[in-house]
Parts: C-alpha cells; sequence; structure tokens
C-alpha cells in the first residue's frame, strides 16, 4: 500500500523529486511558496503532469510517463484536503460527503461526519459553517472515497490559531483510523514536526533533506532552507497537573516542565516544540533566575550555521535540545563536546500551539504513570 | 391584435433556446476553462452579431443560406423547401444572432466556479460528465439562465435580420415586431399599442421571472 513519487520537471517550476511513503505514515512536505510541494501533490492527484513522473499506490502505476499510463484523476482513489477546502457551496455537509462514494449512503456520511466530530451540522451549507467545520467536512469527504492514499494541502492555514490548534490534535486522534499513506502539505516548520513521522524538506523544486522529523530538525542544511529561525528540538511530555496559578507541570524525559496551560487532564501525552532560539544556555547551574525550566545536560556538537550564530545540541537523557546562541557566547563559554550545561527555557516561551496532543502509540512518549523525579525540580 | 404572428415569435424563441442551450453549455464551458492562443479571435467571433448592423448580418445570412448556396441547395434537396423565407431559416438565423446573448452569459457562470471546486469533483471520483450535472450545472445555473432568458427576449425583438432572412410571410415569418411595424405603416396605431403592450408585459413577467428564480438560487447556495 506504499505510495511512491518520482517527478521531473523544468515548468513550472524546476522540479527533481522522490519520495516514498509507507501505509499508515504521515509525510510532510515541507517549503517555502513557490519550492515545488503543492505541484507534487497535484501530481499524486493527476490535477498535473510533469514530463517525467511516476506514481504508484500498492504497486499500481497511476502515472508513468516512460510507459504511457495516466490516470485521469476521477479514476485514482485519492482523498484530497484542499487548502480552501474546495466544497460543493450547494450541497450539505452531508451531501457533499456522500458526493465522494460511488453509492452514496447516508448512513456512512453521518459516521465519518462524526469521526470528525462533526455532528448535528450535516444538514447545513458550506457557507453557514465555520473555517474549521467546513475543514473537518473536507477530511470527512476526502475520506469517504476509502483512498488509497490521503493528500492534505496546507489543510491549516485557512483558519485562526486556536482552531488550528484543536484540529492539529483531531487530526492525530484520527490517524488511528487512517490506513492509507499520508501525505501534509505545508510551510509551517512546527505543524510539520508536530504532525509527521518523516519529513522531505524541498527548496526550488529539489530534495534538500528526507528523513525522520528528529533527523530533519538536526541538519543544518534543512534548517537553512526552512528558515533558521524555525529550528526546534521536539520532546514528548505528558501532563502531570494543573497548577492553580496557570500552569501545567509537564514530565517530560529531560525532567519536569512548567508551561503556560497545556489542555489536557493529567495522563494526556502530549509533543512539545522547543525553538532553538529561545533556548539559553549556562555554564553553572544559575540560581535566583525568573525562568521556569533549567535543564541539565551534556553537550554533544556544535553546529556553526553561516552568520554568527551557532547550534548547540545538548543530550539530557535519549533525547536533545538544540539551543542556537552566537559563537562569541560558545567562545566565553568554551562549550565542547562532553561538557555539562545546564539549558534555560522561559515558560512563557513555549507558544500554545506550540504543545500538541501525541498520538497513542507514540512509543517516544513517557507512560503516563512516571513519577515525576523531585531531584531535577526546576527552581521557583 | 395579431396573434398568429405573437404565437410566431413565442415558437421561434423557445425553439431558439432549446436549440441554443446545450450550445451555450459546451462553448461557454469551453471558454471559461481553456486557456489557447485562438480564444480572444473566438470571443470576437461570437460578439460579432452584436455590434454588425442586424441588416448587413441579414445580408450575409441570405447569401449563405440563399439558392444556389451550398447550405441553401444542401437543405433544398434533403426537405424539399428553400431554408430562407421559411420558419426554420428564421430559426436558424436566430440560434446565429443570439450566439453573443447566450455564450457570454453562460461563459461567465461556468468561470464563477472555482478552479478547486471543479478538481475537487474531479477527486471525488466523478467523471467530467457526473461533474457537469452534479456540481457544474448548478453552480453556473444563474449565468445560463441569463443566457436563455436574454436570447428569449432578443428574439422576441428582433427585427432587421427576421426581415432579412425571413420577408415577412404570415404563419410563416411574419414576427410580433415586423406586424408591430406593419400596423404602424397602415396607421393601425391602436393595434401597434396594443400588441406593444403586450410585448413589455412579456418582458416584464419573463424578467420577474428570472430575478425570482435567482434569488431563490442565491439563497439555496447561500
Amino acid at each position: 500500500m506504499a505510495l511512491e513519487v518520482m517527478a521531473r520537471a523544468a515548468a513550472p517550476i524546476p522540479l527533481d523529486v522522490a519520495f516514498r511513503v509507507e501505509p499508515g505514515e504521515l509525510l510532510a512536505l515541507v517549503g517555502h511558496s513557490g519550492s515545488g510541494k503543492t505541484t507534487l501533490l497535484r501530481t499524486i492527484a493527476g490535477l498535473w503532469r510533469p514530463e517525467v513522473a511516476r506514481v504508484t499506490v500498492d504497486g499500481t502505476a497511476w502515472l508513468d510517463t516512460a510507459a504511457g499510463v495516466s490516470l485521469p484523476s476521477h479514476r485514482r482513489r485519492v482523498g484530497i484536503v484542499f487548502q480552501n477546502y474546495a466544497l460543493f457551496p450547494h450541497m450539505t455537509a452531508a451531501q457533499n460527503v456522500m458526493a465522494a462514494m460511488g453509492t452514496p449512503e447516508a448512513g456512512e456520511a453521518e459516521r465519518l461526519l462524526e469521526l470528525v466530530n462533526l455532528i448535528g451540522l450535516s444538514d447545513r451549507k458550506p457557507a453557514q459553517l465555520s473555517g474549521g467545520q467546513q475543514q473537518r467536512v473536507a477530511v470527512a469527504r476526502a475520506l469517504a472515497r476509502r483512498p488509497k492514499t490521503l493528500l492534505l494541502d496546507e489543510p491549516f492555514s485557512a483558519v485562526d490559531r486556536v482552531t488550528r490548534e484543536k484540529l492539529y490534535g483531531e487530526i492525530i486522534a484520527l490517524r488511528a483510523h487512517l490506513k492509507m499513506p499520508v501525505v501534509l502539505v505545508t510551510h509551517d516548520v512546527n505543524e510539520a514536526q508536530l504532525l509527521a513521522d518523516r519529513m522531505v524538506v524541498i527548496s526550488a523544486g529539489q530534495v534538500v533533506r528526507e528523513g525522520t522529523t528528529a533527523q530533519v530538525m538536526a541538519d543544518p542544511a534543512a534548517l537553512r532552507a526552512m528558515g533558521i529561525r524555525e529550528v526546534a528540538a521536539m520532546l514528548p511530555a505528558t501532563v502531570v497537573e494543573h497548577l492553580p496559578d496557570g500552569l501545567t507541570r509537564l514530565d517530560a524525559p529531560t525532567g519536569p516542565l512548567f508551561l503556560p496551560t497545556v489542555e489536557g487532564v493529567p495522563g494526556t501525552r502530549v509533543r512539545v516544540r522547543i525553538m532553538a532560539h529561545d533556548v539559553i544556555l549556562s555554564r553553572a547551574r544559575p540560581e535566583g533566575l525568573s525562568a521556569q525550566n533549567i535543564i541539565a545536560g551534556t553537550v554533544v556538537r556544535t553546529v556553526p550555521g553561516g552568520g554568527p550564530g551557532m547550534m548547540v545540541h545538548v543530550a539530557v537523557g535519549d533525547h536533545e535540545i538544540l539551543a542556537r546562541i552566537t559563537r562569541r557566547a560558545a567562545e566565553q563559554l568554551g562549550l565542547h563536546p562532553g561538557d555539562t550545561v545546564h539549558a534555560i527555557l522561559k515558560s512563557m516561551s513555549v507558544a500554545r500551539d506550540h504543545v500538541a496532543r501525541a498520538r497513542n502509540d507514540d512509543t517516544s512518549a513517557p507512560q503516563a504513570a512516571t513519577p515525576v523525579p523531585d531531584a531535577v525540580s526546576p527552581v521557583r | 391584435m395579431d396573434w398568429t404572428a405573437l404565437w410566431l415569435s413565442l415558437r421561434l424563441a423557445g425553439w431558439t433556446v432549446l436549440f441554443l442551450l446545450p450550445v451555450a453549455v459546451v462553448m461557454g464551458r469551453f471558454l471559461a476553462y481553456r486557456q489557447f492562443r485562438a480564444k480572444g479571435l473566438i470571443e470576437a467571433l461570437v460578439m460579432l452579431p452584436l455590434v454588425l448592423p442586424p441588416t448587413v448580418f441579414g445580408f450575409y445570412l441570405l447569401v449563405a443560406f440563399g439558392r444556389g448556396s451550398v447550405v441553401g441547395d444542401l437543405w433544398q434537396t434533403l426537405f424539399g423547401h428553400q431554408l430562407v423565407f421559411s420558419f426554420e431559416g428564421l430559426v436558424v438565423a436566430s440560434i446565429i444572432f443570439n450566439l453573443p446573448f447566450a455564450i457570454q452569459p453562460a461563459q461567465r457562470g461556468f468561470e464563477a466556479i472555482p478552479t478547486e471546486v471543479r478538481e475537487a469533483a474531479s477527486c471525488c471520483g466523478m467523471s467530467p460528465w457526473r461533474s457537469l450535472w452534479k456540481v457544474e450545472l448548478p453552480l453556473a445555473w444563474p449565468g445560463l439562465m441569463t443566457a436563455m432568458v436574454l436570447t428569449f427576449a432578443h428574439t422576441l425583438g428582433e427585427f432587421g435580420i427576421v426581415l432579412m432572412v425571413g420577408g415577412s410571410i404570415p404563419g410563416e415569418t411574419k414576427t410580433i415586431a415586423i406586424s408591430i411595424y406593419d400596423r404602424v405603416q397602415g396607421f393601425d396605431d391602436r393595434g401597434a399599442a396594443i400588441m406593444s403592450g403586450v410585448l413589455v408585459s412579456i418582458s416584464l413577467f419573463t424578467i420577474a421571472v428570472t430575478f425570482w428564480l435567482s434569488s431563490r438560487v442565491g439563497r439555496r447556495l447561500g
């Protein structure tokens, strides 16, 4: 059931890309606008045909320019969620979903709408639904085709931040039901890191880096293609308790984390993105600081950037925290691999949409019942 | 009141609409979706009847369909009578001079459908035919309706071309517009006034129905 894509074209943008997505895997195609990522999605769907291309699903060729095979899009079992959803404006939510079925079944449409948490609104027209509700209908419609591959084209870009956070959680929860390869096109590195298993970074129609999210996020070349300020480490964590002052205490492999309210009952597993430029490093364990999170670790390596900056990889247990500091600071601290450092993170610097619920089968997250070790309690 | 002429005009308008509807769908859709080099030329040709003087246009049609012309002789062999100065000839002329009134609004109607909505239809597994019925026609409906109403109203009122191609044979090619002209020429002002009044009522009624229908469609889509 794997999806294999190879595409080469000279226009409208030079393109030379190949990748593979396994069943049940979510691959993010990340790149700036004009990088060619949407063109790739359109190639898979049959809405665009590059000069040289091969798209196979489950071993069957949908497109093979060498062999002269090219199925029209209505013959490809593909589910696609467009950036602006492209719902049929003259149909109700339920009719939109049924429009994608060979033989329309009202019961099945209702079930799919429930699956995407759209309940009691099946008789509404798209114009009567909010952006987030429209996105849910679009997802249900894409699934109604029983697609062999699911394509998501910037599906979160048209909604506000609060809705987006909610939809992230829903997509993650929905993935338990998805057995097909899923391709997410996005320019938002945060989104890719929160949702994807693997990433393909595309710049000017070429693959810059391909790998697991952790691998890609630690690669300087990939980071440059995505914009260096976006660099972040991903930590799995578990909600421990909500404190009366509005902070949530989380348990991470790096020790406890105090963040502004994270939604979810104690035991909820989440992924937290820690932006490299928000992390301060200190040789000695600092005292009298306002920052709530001080994490001790070991310098693994330092990677100089093109400018005055430098990326420091700090190992904490099995995980890595990334800190982006100046070369000057690294020299002053005399940082070398093997040195012990303290990473300092302000609670308020973790944006709310940088925390997302983890998948239930996310094995990288710690067990819910892990007690919080008191020894590394942060400075209060 | 020349009921024969009125009935003839209504039949002419009805047949014209019937024949032009599929033409408007096919051509409007083609011009709306495709980008190609000769597109401007085709659009200009479609618009031609709008700018040509009706007598000039009628003259060319007369030449093209008359005795000795390829079309005219073919028609003569097939149906045993000539195409010009017959009701059928009037319908053919009417279809041609109404092309801009039918195709233009239809094209606008199809252009109003977002490209992604059509792509979504395709990605939902709809064949082009099914997509036309289920998605495109319902969405382009206001444009198509405008096209049909304009065609109908314009056929009722056309004078010059009808006179050139059809002559003024009662019951065959004498439309209400020509009949009104005849009454005025014969100093029958009352008859002309009554028939003009009837034409105005029919036009107003048609436009009212159109507005009512499109507001319903508007609500359906809203």
